[in-house]
């Protein structure tokens, strides 16, 4: 099982290294710098522009910035069934594209926070909504995130996304959140 | 027949931030059968004091459940203490029990309070006590009363000088206040635009624990009521939550995911010794210590579904509790280790259940749907509870053996949940 996971990781992050170095220069023509042995005559000086190359990844395209509106990034929350934590299918693509972007940027940091409905003890919710944000957290390591961007804390029962006491309010409220740094 | 002096010391000074603005008002929902018929007197010349002494006294007898306060014609001469008490006259109003007394204003603005409380049925004097104090301390010398009525017609101490801390949300503001256990008086000791639970208070009564989601993830505090300084006790990687104190007040046991999934920990009050005390793959919360602090009650689903573990406190193997149903959580052992309380779900509903830990036998006490969080009284006798009634949030109070209730609402709105009630103040 061991190797598996690791192959598997390995083939991604070596895909992620080709996909992200295609992003990040995108658009960007690297520019000549002429320095001492540049073919310039000693002593004179040479003004080329130069033109930034940011890896921070706050410069890259909009696909990879969170905080873009519409972008693949701004899909943050992942619901759950009654007394489950795992990460359903449908929401698979999406953890993929936030791993990616973690492991592209290694300054990023998230905070996961796991939810349950209303029904139950407070702080056994809260013990249920961390198993939820432990779980995303668990699938975006193994996509190549690292452990220290990310902490996984949750907020029980207690900040809901939808008022109410029936299976329309509490399906809303079964979830995961990921908020990205300046957001928490 | 001496009357005992005592002089009451100034309120101590509560908290922090702003005075009461908020009032818990009371209804009286289920009646109690065996009431004690008890008549008490209005005081001779207590309209000197607001609110009336009497008042209070007959309030917080009546809602112990075990008392009726008897209407009574007006009396003249009106009997104080230093009357002699014509029994039969008063087994003939059909009083058990007979309170009498006078408030004196003395020369320097402060008041005297004498009462005297008399069995009528075995037409015998029961003492009386004499207070000495400011025109702030009315209330509370009617709780002190009230607690001396209570105790020596009953037995057993009297909890109406004590206090109970529970959390208000109006809108998105959350307040943790405290107030009297009539509902009297409270103050705000945090406000907060982000949740609060699970106030804990410290055996001494000077100490709230609580956890605040104001760091958009769960931190427990400690907060010192006498001058509202409070400091963080654990915020570590991850959730921390379910603060208990231990019945010395040196330790905290709490519930933190910083080693993987929610284990619970054991910590000195200022959040340094952090030492882990279970081990498993499950969810293990809301830790109890029993009152000989010997033994650590929480709830775990280590066996697939929520149920009560006990185990020793400083760790160890864990015994299984609660056998019944599948979902048992909140666990709270009465002041004299004999009883559990606890939430049960029972087809869905979430009820206040007892278990007797000397013969092992349940019994589900309340018969409403969301309870939450119950909170045994110092004397063991009553439990505070949350609960929904009429899509709002209130507190309810049932007498141990379930037949008495009572129900607490926010009297300027708001939703009043995790109650917890307060110790004895020695």
């Amino acid at each position: 099982m061991r190797a598996n996971l690791t192959s598997l990781f390995t083939a991604v992050a070596a895909a992620a290294m080709i996909a992200g170095c295609a992003a990040t220069s995108e658009g960007d023509t690297p520019a000549p710098v002429t320095g001492p042995g540049g073919g310039s005559k000693p002593g004179a000086v040479t003004t080329s522009p130069v033109k930034p190359v940011d890896v921070t990844g706050t410069a890259g395209s909009p696909e990879a910035d969170p905080r873009v509106k519409q972008g693949p990034l701004a899909q943050r929350s992942i619901y759950y069934d009654l007394d489950k934590f795992d990460v359903k299918d449908e929401y698979r693509g999406m953890v993929e594209s936030h791993a990616k972007y973690l492991r592209d940027n290694p300054p990023a940091r998230m905070l996961i926070q796991g939810n349950t409905d209303e029904r139950g003890s407070r702080e056994y919710n809260v013990g249920l909504g961390q198993r939820r944000a432990d779980g995303v957290k668990r699938m975006l390591v193994l996509l190549g995130a690292r452990d220290n961007q990310i902490e996984s804390v949750s907020l029980g029962e207690e900040k809901p996304q939808a008022e109410g006491s029936n299976e329309q309010a509490w399906s809303k409220n079964r979830r995961s959140d990921m908020l990205y740094s300046g957001e928490f | 027949m001496r009357f005992r002096w005592v002089w009451l010391l100034g309120l101590s000074c509560l908290l922090s931030a702003s005075l009461a603005r908020a009032q818990l008002s009371i209804e009286i929902t289920g009646g109690g059968e065996q009431r004690t018929p008890i008549a008490i007197v209005p005081f001779a010349g207590e309209a000197a004091l607001a609110p009336s002494i009497t008042s209070i006294v007959r309030a917080d007898l009546e809602r112990s459940g075990l008392f009726r306060g008897l209407e009574l014609p007006p009396i003249s001469p009106a009997p104080t203490e230093a009357s002699s008490i014509n029994y039969s006259e008063w087994r003939s109003r059909l009083a058990d029990a007979l309170v009498v007394g006078s408030v004196a204003k003395r020369a320097d603005g402060r008041f005297e309070v004498r009462f005297r409380l008399f069995d009528v049925v075995k037409q015998t004097p029961l003492g009386g006590i004499a207070y000495t104090l400011s025109k702030d301390q009315a209330r509370a010398t009617a709780h002190r009363i009230a607690d001396f009525v209570y105790e020596k017609l009953t037995g057993d101490r009297g909890v109406f000088s004590t206090r109970i801390a529970y959390v208000v949300k109006r809108g998105n503001r959350y307040e943790l206040q405290i107030a009297d256990a009539d509902g009297a008086g409270a103050e705000t000791a945090l406000a907060s635009f982000e949740p609060i639970i699970s106030p804990a208070w410290s055996p001494d009564g000077r100490r709230l624990a609580y956890v605040s989601f104001e760091n958009k993830k769960p931190v427990v505090y400690v907060h010192s009521l006498l001058d509202g300084k409070r400091h963080v006790a654990a915020n570590f990687r991850g959730s921390n939550s379910a603060p208990a104190w231990s019945p010395d007040g040196r330790t905290l046991a709490v519930t933190l995911s910083r080693e993987g999934g929610s284990q619970l920990f054991l910590m000195n009050a200022d959040g340094s010794g952090v030492r882990r005390v279970t081990s498993s793959p499950a969810i293990d919360t809301e830790p109890r210590y029993s009152p000989d602090g010997r033994w650590i009650y929480f709830t775990s689903d280590r066996g697939g579904t929520p149920q009560i573990y006990r185990m020793a406190s400083k760790g160890g193997e864990a015994q299984r509790v609660t056998f019944e149903g599948s979902y048992n959580v909140s666990p709270r052992i009465s002041p004299d280790g004999s009883k559990l309380a606890y939430i049960t779900r029972n087809s869905g509903k979430f009820q206040v259940a007892l278990l007797d830990l000397t013969n092992q036998q349940t019994q589900v006490i309340t018969d409403s749907e969301r309870d939450e969080s119950p909170s045994f009284a110092p004397n063991g006798r009553m439990i505070l509870l949350a609960t929904v009634l009429g899509g709002r949030g209130v507190l309810s109070a049932v007498s141990a053996d379930g037949r008495f209730k009572q129900r607490l609402s926010a009297a300027t709105g708001g939703d009043v949940r995790e109650p917890a009630w307060g110790p004895f103040i020695e």
